[in-house]
């Protein structure tokens, strides 16, 4: 059985609490006590109806307040698929916690309410999912029964989002239309909307093909391993044994390929690769293995062993869209740590190109600073050459942090474009 | 070569191990010699072996735990061949003459969270393994795979660093630890289906097995070592049961149970009704946000 990932955006109003809880309810993955736990709750409050978004305020303080605070992760399975939502607030600091929670994602799932159509959220969410290089972004239009089920509503707002999503580098749109108050076309088709021949939520979610996860790669990605952890039990009967741990984090290697070890460049072939002493002629992404070499290379944490065929790119100069994550701001000549894989350098922020307007998505020049929840394109500078692909090629080694020297906290999502 | 759902959550749990092992000089790995920690232990063996394990095992006994479960624990550190840590809160009590819960459903598991935290300052632990799993709880399911908390041991979720990709920021000031859970991302069923997979050996008490029993509020609690006592209105029975989770004596309920093997215990979780946590662990449901309460305190 495989596994999808995927997030849900929108705001608390879009209904997506709702949807979830109705995800789950619907597709039997609520157990009996949890149910009851939630039925309380919502007796407590007004109507005495089954509040289903309890199901996903996880926190007192979001209860309390009736809001998210910050990103959950859900789980459920179908005999078809194993999923894990990601449940990324719609509220406050939406930017900052929507980039957290779709990184790692191969479907977004962006809700609109039928009676307002396109707003400015969606085009926020559209345009995050777009640059995180989500591959599939499911149109949830909500609220159906709002709007008397009409067919005209769901066009015009398929035909405006179609426009929208021309702008963005997003490969696949789905558009359904939903009532997740009611349960109609979320896990059962609805009865009321007989003009909609497309699956519902849960069978797209089931049959999506995820098989190609990484963008617009038409060709394998190239074998990409940052070194984690070099096991050298030192035993008097493993005396030479230096295994080099990690997680083939794209494509795959076989025994006898050569590969360069950045940042030396040196070169050497893969003489064994194991997993947990267990020997495999060839291994892909992205499982976690143990690489030897033919040769004595100096190798640590930190280190990326490639494929010679395919090097990426190295340099100390990069050009990166960046999301701030940080109530502190960022400006031009700050330092901080920049971690790609493993390796970590510092580095300076030299230029801020643009910043991007998240709502109309124009280029704003002559930025200073950045705040909390910004996206924009920067240049750094760092202090030892970095390894990396293109974010748009290759998330696993296109994707970066920044971490504050002084809170050691993660401030920055960066996603590398290229040598600047 | 497509990865199986089960390949992909071991892959996702030996990276971050390997994380930890790279990024901390003084981790630990908690284990209770339940099955999340024995699943733990396992990956453990994938991730370093054949090198020895970067981290010493750690438990934190309450005095009140099932003696299937520390036999099991104890024989499995001599197995491996690795170190094995073991402090008792019936020590801390003693030493630092804390008040024990009295009453009917008294329980010591709240304490052990002063001997974890004192242990974690005797070691210098910066990083603590742990074998939690989002799905087991609302609170947990709002907590990152590095946890970062303060000098006392404390979560504040408002505070949580944002994790991207397989990106895992452990750097932290003297003093603070990181609590991380490499299998976040499993399910009950998962750790099940994993431990069929991978053949792993369980303690008994997982098992359908008559045991003697009192029933209290509804729930199955076992009378082993007299640390429940009976009182007048409790009903003394004999049952076939099994323990779904494996806790402290005092707050984990057993469950009325035929199931003798591993293809019977899933067969068993796929057709319940009832949530682990919710079916087993009395603790939790002292209040809505017990969880959530007892991590701020600095608990795991």
């Amino acid at each position: 059985m495989d596994l999808l990932r995927f997030i849900t955006a929108g705001s608390v109003d879009d209904g997506k609490s709702t949807l979830i809880g109705r995800l789950l309810y619907d597709s039997k993955s609520i157990l009996a006590d949890q149910l009851e736990a939630i039925e309380r709750a919502s007796k407590s409050r007004d109507d005495g109806e089954i509040d289903l978004a309890l199901l996903t305020d996880g926190l007192r303080s979001e209860r309390e307040q009736g809001i998210t605070i910050d990103v959950a992760y859900r789980y459920f399975q179908t005999p078809k698929r194993k999923f894990i939502i990601v449940d990324a607030p719609g509220h406050i600091q939406y930017t900052r916690n929507m980039v957290t929670g779709a990184s790692n994602c191969q479907l977004a799932i962006v809700l609109v309410d039928a009676r307002h159509g396109v707003v400015e959220q969606t085009r926020r969410h559209s345009l995050i999912a777009s640059l995180l290089g989500i591959p599939h972004i499911v149109v949830a239009i909500n609220k159906m029964d709002l709007v008397g089920y009409s067919q005209d509503v769901f066009s015009d707002i398929c035909i405006h989002y179609a426009e929208l999503a021309k702008k963005l580098n997003v490969k696949h749109v789905s558009y359904i239309p939903l009532s997740a108050l009611n349960g109609d076309n979320v896990v059962d088709r609805s009865s009321s909307m007989g003009w909609y021949e497309g699956p519902t939520l849960l069978e797209h979610l089931e049959t999506v093909d995820i098989e190609d996860t990484d963008l617009d790669q038409q060709a394998p990605l190239p074998g990409r391993f940052p070194v984690q952890y070099v096991i050298r039990p030192q035993t008097a009967e493993l005396h030479d044994y230096r295994g080099y741990a990690g997680k083939i984090t794209s494509g795959s290697f076989r025994k006898g390929d050569s590969v360069t070890v950045l940042p030396s460049g040196e070169t050497s072939t893969i003489d064994a690769i194991e997993i947990a002493e267990t020997h495999l002629d060839e291994a892909v992404s992205p499982m976690s293995v143990v690489l030897h070499l033919a040769t004595d290379v100096d190798i640590s944490r930190g280190d990326l062993i490639v494929r010679s065929d395919s090097q990426p790119t190295s340099s100390q100069s990069l050009e990166a869209m960046l999301c701030w994550m940080d109530t502190k701001e960022c400006k031009v000549g700050n330092k901080y740590v920049l971690q790609v894989g493993t390796s970590r350098t510092r580095c300076s922020v030299r230029e801020i190109v643009y910043q991007l307007n998240v709502n109309t998505y124009e280029e704003i020049d002559g930025i200073e600073n950045l705040k909390l929840n910004d996206l924009a394109k920067i240049v750094l500078r760092t202090a030892q050459p970095v390894s990396f692909d293109s974010y748009q090629e290759n998330r696993a080694t296109g994707g970066a942090i920044l971490i504050d020297e002084t809170s050691n906290v993660t401030v920055g999502a960066v996603m590398l474009v290229g040598e600047a | 070569m497509k990865l199986d759902y089960l390949d992909q959550l071991e892959s996702e749990a030996i990276h971050i191990m390997r994380e930890v092992a790279g990024q901390f000089e003084r981790p630990a790995l908690l284990f209770s010699g339940g099955k999340d920690s024995i699943t733990l232990v396992h990956l453990a063996l994938k991730a370093f072996r054949p090198g020895k394990f970067p981290f010493p095992l750690v438990h934190i006994d309450t005095g009140h735990n099932f003696q299937e479960a520390l036999d099991y624990r104890d024989n499995l550190a001599d197995r491996i061949g690795e170190k094995l840590i073991v402090r008792y809160v019936e020590d801390t009590i003693r030493e630092k003459k804390l008040k024990e819960p009295t009453g009917r459903n008294a329980t010591r598991n709240g304490l052990q969270t002063f001997t974890l935290l004192d242990t974690i300052e005797e070691f210098e632990f910066d990083a603590c393994i742990g074998g939690a799993r989002r799905d087991e709880e609302k609170a947990r399911a709002k907590e990152r795979v590095f946890s970062v908390r303060d000098e006392f041991g404390s979560w504040d979720p408002k505070r949580q660093r944002p994790e991207l990709w397989n990106l895992y920021n452990g750097r932290i000031h003297k003093g603070e630890n990181v609590r991380v859970f490499p299998i976040s991302n499993w399910t009950e069923l998962d750790v099940w289906n994993y431990i069929r997979r991978e053949k792993i050996e369980l303690p008994s008490i997982y098992f359908a097995h008559e045991r003697e029993l009192l029933i209290r509020d509804g729930k199955l609690m076992a009378t082993a070592g007299g640390v429940i006592k009976p009182e007048a209105d409790d009903q003394l029975v004999t049952r076939r049961v099994r323990f779904r989770t494996v806790g402290d004596i005092s707050c984990t309920a057993a469950s009325e149970s035929q199931a003798s093997t591993l293809d019977d215990v899933i067969d068993e979780i796929q057709a319940t009704r009832i949530s682990e946590r919710g079916e087993t662990r009395m603790d939790d449901q002292l209040s809505e946000a017990a969880m959530e309460d007892r991590k701020k305190g600095g608990y795991f």
